[in-house]
């Protein structure tokens, strides 16, 4: 960087980031061709759900906690019951785990086929929304549309509606759906299978910007399936822990010259959660359809460009498709949809992967199945700190740029983290003072 | 600059899950041609590119929780010649107007380590409170029928033609067998505005009220019913109190059941 570009950017400021989930800011500050400071600024008021979380039935939770994010409603459901259902010393059937990882999957379906083709791949493109895309490639958009709009169908099916779906309850479902109903699906599933596949093959032809971070990854593992449903914390530092002590091992802290709460694991590292970090932990057990693709097409985990998160979650797309397919040929409902059993004293941790990376809950309920503690650590609030340390190794490679380019440049980097600000209940705006 | 002829619309986001602005996104089948239709002048979660006001139809989505937002409603009161509110947390509050009947101060403190640095309002307030609304659309989220009658009724300049009936009507019209009758199942559907298609019955449970209740409708004949059906205290109270728990006649209610409770 020279100095008279210096002279061109003194800042780079973007005081609400569009497409992203919520309301959050950037604030790059330059000083002398260097950058002073960096802020991923998030505006996005508290909803205190831990605090009214407190004296509900363990049994309204999943449907309060539905309501921290309308994208990844789902993944706020199995976090929850599962935290509850650990609780309580209850496991579900094996129908009913089917029916919940079919579920998750139409959760990723429809929430990465947004991320991918409405939010992130418009600036690969040099659009500024998908809205514009579809004025120049609109073959592109109809088919994102398509291959969104069946998730949001199995949704419907299982749970009655895509956003804040109805039929989860701790200790399975409401009620079993109806086979004819999914198996309905089928043939448009099969079309977006092919079609998910295509969307690999030109995921790996974007002009990604160049990036290399060798960062810790954090996720779920689950010794037979791709971690979604629930598993084993591991990292990519070797770290193994069960859910229950992940408190222990990663933590949060108040950063001063940040408006919000930073995640980091106990040695102090900032870690990355979400479709990056699964495919760089997990890509082995990725179903035979995705493992084939990354072979013709070279793809070989880890991957340590940021915004090539967009190419993991192609991969996922692929599978959560080929693995809806699969689930609903299996499915055949047995025994009743729901385990019984009477509320009683006790702790419980659950996680799950959200779209977006791990989800932590944590409940504590008395006797009566009433909520005495809750807590929720969201995969975005884990995120902050890991992206705002790569937009330190990132910022100073584009400020030679005209200030339009630097900017979307940056803005691009963040949103490839998909940020789900609402879903952060943790994010806080802070009061900053000089000196503090 | 955008077509004359165009209707702008602008959507803006105060606090909530944004699930209703997903569900404008979720007209897989339609969002592409209402794009044609309509200048979307602002819509942050879908686009980077903003058209500044005046617009002439503002859909907001979320409720008013931070001094900030109370001035940024304002504003954009002042630059919208139609305002919709839009979903449950616009119209009542949404599910974070719980904290109006706790202390708030108390919830940062058990949420937060530093609740001296947050900026919030001991309450949060359907737009209403704030600013004169033209048309509110409940349901949390909305329902994406409803919300292209809404738009297609402005582009028409005609009254909207929204559900006027309750959730439990929509039960009886699809021959669902009623929960509270034949399940001993809380159901709030007698007293729910319709809009979801009777969803939760349709699940085999109870309405827990997410489209606001029905208007005029009688709470004080449904209330007892669903009280002498409690398996433990209190649960008609928390079912009352979900997310359109701070709609006027839902929260009367709740908190006459609280008061009784008290006394016992």
């Amino acid at each position: 960087m020279t100095a008279s570009n210096a002279k061109i950017i003194n800042s780079i400021e973007v005081p609400a980031l569009a497409r992203v989930e919520g309301e959050g800011g950037l604030y790059i500050g330059v000083q002398d061709g260097k950058i002073k400071e960096i802020r991923v600024d998030i505006y996005e008021p508290p909803r205190f759900f831990e605090g009214f979380l407190r004296g509900r039935s363990m049994f309204e939770v999943p449907d309060i906690t539905a309501r921290i994010c309308g994208i990844c409603p789902v993944a706020y459901q199995m976090s929850a019951v599962n935290a509850l259902e650990a609780s309580q010393g209850v496991s579900v059937t094996p129908a009913i785990r089917a029916l919940r990882k079919l579920l998750y999957c139409a959760e990723y379906i429809e929430s990465h086929a947004l991320h991918i083709f409405l939010l992130q791949a418009p600036d690969l493109l040099g659009q500024e929304s998908a809205i514009s895309l579809a004025a120049v490639a609109p073959e592109v958009v109809t088919k994102a549309l398509r291959m969104k709009k069946v998730g949001n169908a199995i949704l419907r099916v299982i749970g009655g509606r895509s956003v804040h779906p109805v039929s989860t309850v701790v200790g399975g479902f409401y009620r079993w759906p109806e086979k004819d109903n999914l198996t309905a699906l089928l043939p448009e599933l099969e079309w977006s299978l092919t079609a998910a596949a295509e969307t690999v093959r030109w995921a790996t032809t974007l002009p990604y910007p160049d990036l290399e971070i060798d960062c810790e990854y954090v996720a779920l593992r689950h010794p037979q399936e791709y971690g979604v449903l629930d598993g084993e914390v591991v990292s990519s530092s070797g770290q193994k822990v069960s859910v229950a002590e992940y408190e222990k091992y990663y933590l949060e802290e108040h950063v001063r010259h940040s408006n919000s709460l930073h995640s980091h694991t106990r040695d102090g590292k900032k870690y990355m959660v979400g479709p990056l970090a699964r495919l760089n932990l997990n890509s082995e057990q990725l179903g035979p359809v995705a493992q084939s693709l990354m072979k013709e097409l070279k793809i070989k985990p880890p991957i340590h460009n940021p915004f090539k998160a967009l190419l993991a979650r192609t991969l996922e797309l692929v599978d959560a498709y080929a693995d809806a397919i699969r689930l609903i040929k299996g499915y055949n409902p047995e025994g009743p949809s729901r385990v019984e059993f009477e509320p009683k004293a006790g702790e419980g941790c659950g996680a799950s992967e959200a779209p977006r990376g791990l989800l932590f809950h944590k409940y504590s309920v008395d006797g009566q199945g009433l909520v005495l503690k809750a807590r929720i650590v969201p995969p975005t609030s884990q995120n902050l700190a890991r992206m705002e340390a790569d937009l330190w190794e990132f910022a100073p490679k584009v400020l030679d740029k005209p200030h339009e380019q630097a900017t979307l440049a940056c803005e691009h980097l963040v949103r490839s983290y998909d940020p789900c600000i609402s879903c952060a209940t943790h994010f806080v705006r802070w009061e900053c003072k000089d000196g503090e | 600059m955008p077509a004359p002829c165009k209707t702008t619309v602008a959507v803006f986001k105060f606090s909530s899950c944004d699930g209703c602005q997903l569900q404008l996104l979720n007209m897989e089948d339609e969002i592409l041609s209402l794009a044609n239709e309509v200048e979307i002048a602002y819509f942050l979660e879908a686009r980077r590119r903003t058209l500044p006001g005046p617009y002439d139809v503002a859909l907001v989505e979320g409720s008013v929780t931070t001094p900030d937002e109370v001035e940024r409603i304002k504003t954009i009161r002042g630059q919208s010649k139609f305002l919709v509110a839009l979903g449950t947390c616009a119209t009542a509050g949404g599910i974070q107007a719980l904290r109006n009947y706790a202390d708030a101060d108390e919830y940062a403190r058990a949420v937060y380590p530093h609740p001296e640095y947050l900026h919030f309002l001991p309450t949060a307030t359907p737009i209403a409170e704030h600013v004169p609304v033209d048309l509110e659309l409940w349901g949390c989220p909305i329902n994406k029928g409803d919300f292209l009658e809404v738009i297609s009724a402005l582009l028409q300049n005609r009254k909207p033609n929204l559900p006027q009936h309750s959730v439990c009507l929509e039960c009886k019209r699809r021959g669902l067998a009623c929960v509270i009758v034949a399940k001993n199942t809380l159901c709030l559907g007698p007293a729910t505005r319709s809009g979801c298609g009777a969803l939760c019955p349709s699940c085999g449970r109870g309405c827990y009220g997410c489209f606001g209740p029905q208007p005029g409708m009688d709470l004080n004949s449904l209330v007892p019913t669903l009280r002498a059906m409690e398996k433990e205290r209190g649960e008609t109270a928390r079912l009352l109190r979900n997310s359109s728990g701070y709609a006027p006649a839902f929260s009367k209610a709740a908190e006459s059941i609280l008061e009784e409770e008290k006394k016992q």
